[in-house]
């Protein structure tokens, strides 16, 4: 069995949280720099916790492809962590 | 966004920067007394933010061997070494890295940057290979990384857990990655934990490459680096290296056991694609390496001073990097801290680094000294006293 979608970005969210600070609003539109104020370096560190969150492996030259919290939430399937 | 637009709000930065005196990320050097001393702004300054471990710049030795080579070889190369040749000074100097090391032969690089994009991309293939990296290494090596489009996974800083849990993740991928790590780390003057990762190279069957640019020299009784400290020189697949700090010149280098690493001469576009090194350089490099090996003396005043200066910006109660070094790196909250200390550590006569998150690891700002062994005991007096008079400003807010 693989995770869902939706759980990836729910489970995605409560990390985008933390990194980005509690009270921000964001949806899957957002851009994770523009929209969330992170750094590329905030991005690389919230990547550590997403690897070990679906306990998979995302290389970093996958990462210019994504902009968005979706293109995140998409790559994360792609990569069919295991429940 | 335009070509040029994206520039504003750097402009702007730069703008505020320069509002209130100078700039800190490129001081006008207006001339240079000794690897310690240099004129800037009309006053003389102690310089200890220059990574000259061994203070070599102005060994005798190296100045003369420049001044032969010069009359006999000339100014410069004029080209890559695969167009225009390897001089005898090439050759002879790979030999003496390769002989340094103990180990089968040695690449020279015109840059410590280049020798990592050089290593990085001619060893690793996109859609091919894997490189795992120290989340806190060297820009060379990212950049390296991204110039060879393998895949690139970065694991948390010394930390063995978490690179043991990369690899096993990697499933049989793991088996001919290639791990890259530092000897001692640039931002924070930690070292890596050289044996554990050797242990987890072994036990997936990975390679191991170590950039040794700041533990050349400082690390080691003949100055090999933490290859040598730990001993495990020939655990290490590729050592890597620069001859901009404690050789005191300019270009870089790797020595391998691996009889592959002579084929990346012809395979290495940072390699193949620039000038090779000049005359001069390769001369002071060659003349700097036999006093880098016996400098033992040297290298026990440096971590005299490293200790020294270490310990007494800790009894101040500065926040500082996890363990002495000759890089010792002062840990600030905020931007505008860093600023202002570094500002008057400058009124007081000192240059040091300043270095601004979000470019280091963790959020914080850093106000970097490197000690070097030449220092003298007044000048590393000099450093703590101001240290002590501007301990306010680091004071939490
Ligand atoms: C870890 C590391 N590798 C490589 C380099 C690049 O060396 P070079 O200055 O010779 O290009 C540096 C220097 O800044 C460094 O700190």
């Amino acid at each position: 069995m693989t995770v869902k979608y939706d759980e990836i970005l729910d489970r995605l969210g409560l990390h985008l949280q933390q990194v980005a600070g509690t009270k921000l609003e964001f949806d899957e539109d957002t851009n994770l720099i523009e929209g969330l104020g992170l750094d590329s370096y905030k991005v690389l560190d919230l990547m550590l916790e997403v690897e070990d969150e679906f306990d998979i492996s995302v290389p970093m030259n996958l990462l210019t492809d994504v902009h968005t919290v979706r293109d995140l939430a998409q790559l994360i399937e792609q990569l069919k962590p295991a429940q | 966004m335009t070509l040029l637009s994206k520039f504003d709000s750097l402009a702007a930065d730069r703008a505020a920067l320069l509002s209130t005196g100078f700039d800190p990320f490129g001081i006008p050097i207006e001339q240079i007394y000794s690897p310690t001393e240099a004129l800037i702004k009309g006053r003389r300054i102690l310089l200890a933010g220059t990574n000259n471990y061994l203070g070599l710049t102005f060994a005798p030795e190296c100045i003369q061997a420049v001044h032969e080579a010069i009359d006999r070889e000339g100014t410069g190369t004029t080209g890559s070494r695969m167009a225009n040749g390897s001089f005898a000074g090439h050759r002879a100097l790979e030999q003496e890295l390769a002989d340094f090391y103990e180990c089968r032969s040695a690449i020279v690089f015109t840059t410590g940057y280049q020798a990592n994009l050089a290593m990085i991309s001619g060893l690793a293939r996109a859609g091919e290979d894997t490189l795992l990296i120290d989340a806190d290494c060297h820009a060379s090596i990212y950049d390296g990384c991204r110039l060879s489009g393998a895949d690139v996974i970065r694991f948390r800083h010394n930390n063995v857990a978490d690179l043991d849990k990369r690899l096993r993740r990697l499933g049989d991928r793991a088996a001919g990655a290639l791990i890259i790590v530092e000897g001692i780390y640039s931002m924070l003057g930690d070292r890596a934990p050289l044996a554990d990762f050797v242990d987890l190279k072994n036990t997936y069957g990975s390679y191991l490459l170590v950039d040794e640019a700041h533990s050349l020299g400082v690390l080691g009784h003949y100055g090999r680096g933490l290859v040598e400290e730990t001993d495990l020189i020939n655990e290490v697949d590729f050592i890597v290296g620069t001859f901009s700090k404690s050789l005191g010149s300019t270009g870089g280098y790797c020595a391998s056991n691996h009889p592959e690493l002579d084929l990346l001469r012809y395979t290495s576009r940072p390699f193949v694609f620039t000038a090779s090194p000049p005359p001069t350089v390769v001369a002071s490099t060659r003349a700097a390496l036999p006093l880098l090996r016996e400098g033992v003396v040297l290298r026990k005043k440096l971590w005299e001073n490293a200790r020294r200066l270490y310990q007494h910006l800790d009894g101040l109660g500065y926040k500082l990097g996890p363990e002495p070094s000759p890089v010792i790196a002062v840990l600030l909250e905020s931007r505008e801290q860093a600023r202002a200390l570094w500002e008057g550590l400058f009124e007081h006569g000192i240059y040091v680094n300043l270095i601004f998150a979000p470019a280091t690891p963790g959020n914080e700002s850093l106000v970097r000294c490197s000690v070097s062994a030449v220092h003298t005991g007044e000048q590393i007096d000099h450093i703590c006293q101001a240290f002590a008079e501007l301990r306010e400003l680091a004071s939490a807010s």
